[in-house]
């Protein structure tokens, strides 16, 4: 495995991961959840391909974002709910 | 964005690889469009090794002068041969009209949920979900994994699990063991098939293969911490990091649905070259029939050269590929879903993820539609797509219909496709008038 060499942050804390690595899994590296229900509950991805929604963070100021679908890239800002 | 094709291929996975490369070879100009950023869709994505089938057709990929737009994702069908995509990259909202002669659909499949206590704690996944979710960077080396639902999936995600370092704690196949029996001695005259089931299996041998078996709760505090599993009158709790859940495969039908594009058993309808009941729209690959990535291979060939006039040369594919139809069947009679499944939810149990909809409230509705209009399950942004499948198992409700956006989309790209539409109707207003002028 490379040493890391990509760095971003993910509610405001620096990340470091591979190169290739989506943003839904630099997120579950650093917390537990992506998201919280409309009812409350804590959610993380399910599906990882693009389908659930549960992954959708806002990347760079851009909302709804299926983080499954984007490789990190350095300097991103990724915030989740 | 503007773009017009010859051959317009919609999904770059196994089928949609094939259809592109043997499109090309006829001089058509060619276009490939995925949501992922990388060529090889589920079955072949990046972070992993890859089989030489597919190192040979995303090889063949690079070499051809096909048009590769990965990132984007489909979201309307404003007119005909026009389809809108807009792209899914991080910092941009771009639209994309797509013209195109010919349209081939290799939209693949989805795996298939069903709804338990506890299964939208974090870290309960898909089975292809957890697969994915570590090709693209999670560490799983150390982590405890139970691998859960139906089909061969299961076997292949725990051997790359495995193979990542994660502790596979247990699998557990839904089906009983005398079908799995049936369908491994179906698999007799496929033995590569049966030779990557013992590999995976050999890979995965230190996890208790259980059969007739399913999660029947998933326990935790805001993550994952155990699984309560069930097989027969027994009961017992695992502690685990990660569950990799998943029934099986769905086809992804909602733009060949958007398109009109007829439906058979919940498949679509394609005939000898793969062509669908709509003229110049063709379909390969599993949203005709979970049939595996070798028979995705033959009909995204055959799509490929039919929609580039080359029948002669795909009828050699034609012979070879119904040489799968029976391992469509038996594959599919194997994964038969057992119908004490159906009692896995609890009353509170969510049903729909997005809209938070708990399984009760869904009791005395006929048809997702009517459920929908008064529960707003699946009117969340996956528009159904994770709670479709499990209402048609739970409830024997049918298919909801389509319509655009398939996908969210922004504003501005809403109003992209409006123009394209009222172009495509100016168009025709125009080719009107001057039919009318020259009468």
């Amino acid at each position: 495995m490379p040493d890391p060499s990509i760095s971003l942050l993910v509610n405001g804390a620096s990340v470091s991961v591979t190169p290739g690595t989506t943003v839904a899994a630099a997120i579950l590296m650093s917390g537990p959840r992506a998201r919280i229900s409309v009812t409350g509950e804590p959610r993380a991805p399910l599906c990882g391909m693009g389908i659930c929604f549960e992954c959708r963070a806002t990347i760079n100021g851009f909302a709804h974002r299926r983080s499954c679908q984007v490789l990190c890239e350095p300097g991103m800002d990724v915030r989740t709910a | 964005m503007k773009q017009h094709f010859d051959i317009l291929v919609i999904g770059a996975g196994p089928a949609g690889i094939a259809a592109a490369v043997r499109a090309a070879e006829s001089g058509a100009r060619v276009g490939l469009l995925d949501d992922n950023p990388a060529p090889g869709g589920q079955i072949w994505r990046k972070g992993a090794a890859l089989p030489a089938a597919a190192r040979d057709w995303i090889a063949k990929l690079d070499a051809s002068p096909v048009v590769r737009l990965h990132g984007w994702h489909v979201f309307a069908h404003p007119a005909s041969g026009v389809l809108m995509a807009e792209s899914t990259a991080a910092t941009d909202r771009e639209a994309a009209e797509l013209h195109y002669d010919k349209l081939v659909l290799a939209t693949g499949a989805r795996e298939r949920f069903l709804p338990f206590p506890g299964w939208t704690l974090p870290n309960v996944m898909g089975a292809g979900g957890l697969d994915a979710m570590v090709r693209g960077g999670l560490p799983i080396s150390g982590k405890r994994v139970v691998v859960a639902g139906t089909g061969p999936l299961l076997l292949a995600v725990a051997a790359h699990l495995a193979h990542r370092g994660a502790k596979v704690v247990a699998i557990c196949e839904q089906a009983p063991v005398g079908r799995l029996a049936a369908f491994s001695l179906r698999l007799l005259d496929q033995p590569g098939k049966v030779m990557q089931g013992i590999n995976y299996r050999w890979a995965s041998r230190n996890a208790r293969f259980h059969t007739g078996c399913w999660p029947i709760a998933a326990n935790g505090q805001g993550s994952l911490e155990s699984v309560t599993l069930q097989r027969n009158d027994q009961q017992w709790d695992v502690a685990c990091d990660y569950l990799a859940c998943g029934y099986h495969l769905v086809p992804n039908l909602e733009l060949p649905v958007l398109l009109g594009c007829r439906i058979q058993n919940g498949f679509v309808a394609t005939d000898k070259w793969q062509q669908t009941s709509i003229p110049g729209v063709l379909c390969a690959g599993e949203p005709t029939g979970i049939g595996g990535v070798e028979l995705a291979i033959l009909e995204g060939q055959i799509a490929g050269l039919a929609a580039a006039d080359r029948i002669s040369v795909a009828s050699g594919l034609v012979q070879k590929r119904s040489r799968f139809q029976g391992f469509v069947r038996a594959l599919a009679n194997a994964v038969e879903l057992d119908p004490q499944l159906r009692t896995l939810p609890s009353a509170e149990t969510i049903v729909c993820r997005c809209e938070d909809v708990p399984f009760h409230v869904l009791g005395g509705y006929s048809s997702q539609r009517d459920a929908k209009l008064h529960t707003r399950c699946g009117m969340g942004p996956c528009q159904g797509r994770i709670c479709g499948a499990a209402t048609q198992f739970l409830f024997g409700w049918g298919a909801d219909s389509v319509r655009p956006p398939v996908l969210t989309a922004s504003f501005s790209s809403l109003a992209a496709a409006s123009c394209a539409a009222g172009h495509a109707s100016n168009d025709i207003l125009n080719q009107n008038r001057k039919d009318t002028h020259t009468l």
